[in-house]
């Protein structure tokens, strides 16, 4: 097609495509995706844009390498189903990576021409791509090679879990994948909202995998129901991956935490996206009745604003993120932070919670709050909050929702020893091959990094699942050829 | 799916199952539950294991009718499926010789401390049960808690059968007695758990009671389950569900436990209604 025409000149000067989105004032209303996915028309101008560099650095600002320019000069060409294949040759989720990843610190952060101009799309280009392969109905499914007759369990069906088994099944590995929750998917399911990440794309996804012959067990919390050691001795596993995620949540030890009203956002998301409570009383499961109340949620990543922007579809009156650090500091996606804007969400910005506040029936009713300034950069090289001497006030709440992160279940190290945890309570690897200190266990994602991305927990899991198969084969090859 | 191969009643509304789970038949000890989901659309919700034959690989839970849920399962009957089954979860009783063990269980209670009671007799323990219910048609596992206990007593709210009281006042007319209690386990209700507590407080005798708080995965994961135990703040799924009694804040979990309380009337009004029960009730 014409691509070939156009100078870099031409391409630069093709605006940045905008991502279709429902409008605000109806999205708070519903819980379907807020963006809408490119046409074929709008992925392709979008391609154009690319300038095919000769060294694309773009490709290393990605944590799995997908071969980004091979595969948008295939969009601009038309060749949907072709750019699709090419993507799965790195990387197995693209429709959810394609809507969760952060791109703006990864792959689009590199990108040649966001020097000048805005970068190139690629996350959206990714999404578009892998929908436009699921809504053809010809989703490719991978090849497996010939059984080599090794049997690998993987424990957890979060993006780490998933994308190891991916490539240890491509390699001819019997995988079984046991998760502890009654659906497939870990954090994608429970964690992210439907708004944001549709469920039955995940499952279509882990489809694809079912397909190439992964086996999965529900209902099986590794450390109680069967621990690692019985699944090496008792069920002839030969090696195992620990993708358990990072599920521990963490609360902020202030007075009042306790009251009823009080909530990890781990479990208000787990009850609105896994148990859809959403949809109660059609479904039994209820969740907090939002409805004309005050919500306040506390931390400034991802997690936060997609349960804000939760309470607000709830029906809440008011929908406040309190964060301690300025916005610049937050670790949300930019395009989170900015839909949730358009929702409503109000920020209370360098704001410390210091006491929540109850009724005599112990229900909460408000939180004090301190307000903060910027210091001198910290450990994490963002400035350090300083609370403002005698700023405090009171804010009227019926909801508190606490995002400050997690730690690690400690059902594995409880029950398996042998493996090393550090003082941060994850599992120390090492990191060329994701290796525990347990002879054939390896360990990926969450549980290892601390709370991180999905594209980091998928990259974890391919180094694992490289280093399982040359381990149990003896052999460094096989790895080219896909 | 998990299959139930036996279902029969206790007593109205409480019923007792057995069903195919070999993974938790074989690992299960006592004091740890499973999140059980009846249906596709259904909540989890935690069930303390009353027993399990590994050989078989069965378990034994029992449950009351309270809300949907429970009604839902207690209409299930032999040959039925369950849609999820997962533990065996927590943290299982602490056993040891302690000499003298009274284990209490007040209403479906019993159901779980029956099995910490075979433990107990198990380690060699001088078991004293008191098997505390409303009244006579509603006392339960009656023979079996007399099978493992040296000493075991009814009690019944209405006098219809047994002593007439509460398992407090069973508990503080042997403690007046003389009797050296090393040990109480109590589980029930949150308000008899609290007065157990209050009993043996002044008499230093190590109590432990089973929470039961409001959880959601039932793994570590949501933290809806957390409870207040002395300075501290613990997750029953992980660090219970068995506590020192003594340490609980009693009244903060009954606080927490009321979170749902309208919703819960919603979704069993809603319940009732599409299943014509309203003649029933």
């Amino acid at each position: 097609m014409e691509t070939k025409k156009l100078t870099i000149k031409e391409r630069m000067a093709i605006p940045r495509q905008k991502m279709p989105s429902q409008d605000p004032a109806a999205r708070i209303g519903n819980f379907k995706e807020v963006n809408l996915g490119y046409t074929p028309e709008l992925a392709m101008q979008e391609a154009m844009r690319c300038i095919q560099c000769k060294d694309p650095v773009c490709i290393k600002g990605c944590p799995v390498n997908i071969k980004i320019d091979e595969f948008i000069d295939l969009v601009a060409k038309g060749e949907f189903l072709a750019a699709a294949k090419k993507i799965k040759e790195d990387n197995v989720l693209p429709a959810i990576c394609g809507r969760v990843c952060p791109q703006e610190d990864q792959c689009e952060k590199v990108c040649v021409i966001a020097k000048k101009h805005e970068p190139v799309a690629i996350g959206h280009l990714e999404r578009f791509v892998a929908d436009y392969e699921r809504e053809s109905g010809n989703i490719e499914v991978p090849k497996v090679k010939p059984p080599t007759g090794k049997k690998i369990a993987v424990i957890g069906s979060g993006p780490a879990g998933l994308s190891c088994a991916n490539d240890l099944a491509q390699l001819g590995h019997k995988v079984v994948v046991f998760e502890a929750l009654h659906e497939l998917g870990g954090v994608l399911m429970y964690g992210v909202p439907e708004f944001r990440l549709p469920k039955d794309i995940v499952r279509t996804e882990i489809e694809v995998l079912k397909k190439m012959g992964v086996e999965f067990q529900n209902d099986v919390v590794v450390g109680r129901t069967i621990t690692i050691d019985e699944l090496i001795e008792e069920e002839g596993f030969d090696a195992v991956f620990i993708g358990v995620g990072a599920g521990l949540p963490w609360f902020m030890g202030i007075p009042g935490e306790n009251l009823v009203g009080v909530l990890s956002a781990n479990e208000f998301l787990t009850r609105v996206n896994l148990m859809k409570a959403y949809d109660f009383p059609e479904n039994d499961t209820p969740v907090f009745n939002c409805k004309g109340k005050n919500v306040a949620v506390f931390g400034g990543g991802n997690t936060a604003m997609d349960a804000v922007r939760t309470a607000k579809r709830l029906g809440a009156e008011h929908a406040y993120i309190i964060y301690r650090r300025s916005e610049a500091e937050m670790p949300a996606r930019v395009e989170e932070i900015h839909h949730a804007k358009e929702e409503g969400i109000e920020f209370l910005l360098l704001n410390n919670p210091v006491e929540f506040i109850g009724n005599d029936r112990q229900w909460l009713t408000g939180v004090k709050c301190i307000k903060m300034e910027l210091g001198e950069p910290d450990d994490s090289g963002r400035r350090r909050p300083v609370p403002i001497k005698g700023s405090e006030y009171v804010l009227p709440i019926n909801m508190a929702v606490i995002s400050i992160g997690n730690g690690s279940n400690p059902l594995i190290g409880q029950t398996t020893p042998d493996i090393e945890f550090s003082k941060r309570e994850t599992i120390v690897v090492d990191v060329n091959t994701m290796a525990t200190s347990k002879d054939n266990v390896y360990a990926g994602g969450d549980i290892v990094t601390g709370g991180a991305t999905v594209i980091l927990a998928m990259g974890a899991g391919r180094t694992a699942a490289r280093a399982i198969h040359e381990k149990l084969m003896g052999e460094s090859h096989g790895f080219d050829e896909w | 799916m998990y299959r139930i191969v036996s279902a029969r009643f206790l007593a109205e509304n409480i019923k007792k199952f057995e069903i195919e789970a070999p993974r938790i038949a074989k690992k299960r000890q006592a004091g740890q539950f499973v999140m059980l989901r009846v249906g596709e659309s259904g909540e989890r919700i935690p069930l303390t294991i009353a027993g399990s034959d590994p050989e078989k690989g069965t378990i034994t839970i029992i449950a009351q009718g309270a809300g949907k849920t429970t009604r839902e399962l207690n209409a299930k009957e032999t040959g039925d499926t369950i849609q999820d089954i997962v533990g065996p979860l927590g943290t299982p009783s602490h056993i040891e010789n302690f000499g003298t063990a009274v284990s209490i269980g007040g209403g479906v209670g019993t159901a779980i401390a029956y099995p910490t009671a075979v433990a107990l007799k198990e380690a060699g323990n001088y078991v004293i049960t008191i098997n505390g219910a409303r009244s006579r048609d509603m006392v339960i596992l009656e023979d079996e808690m007399k099978s493992v206990s040296d000493e075991a007593y009814i009690t019944t709210d209405d006098g219809s059968y047994g002593f007439h009281g509460f398992v407090t006042q069973k508990l503080q007319e042997l403690i007046d007695s003389g009797r050296k209690i090393d040990y109480v386990l109590a589980i029930g209700p949150i308000p008899m758990m609290k007065a157990v507590a209050e009993v043996t407080r002044p008499h230093n005798i190590e109590t432990v009671v089973s929470l039961n708080p409001i959880m959601v995965d039932g793994t570590g994961m949501c933290g809806g389950c957390r409870v207040s135990i002395g300075d501290e703040i613990k997750f029953a799924c992980v660090d219970g569900p068995e506590f020192d009694a003594h340490k609980v804040d009693f009244s903060n979990l009954g606080d927490r436990n009321k979170i749902y309380l309208d919703e819960e009337h919603e979704s069993y009004e809603d319940y009732r209604h599409s299943c014509n029960l309203d003649s029933h009730a």
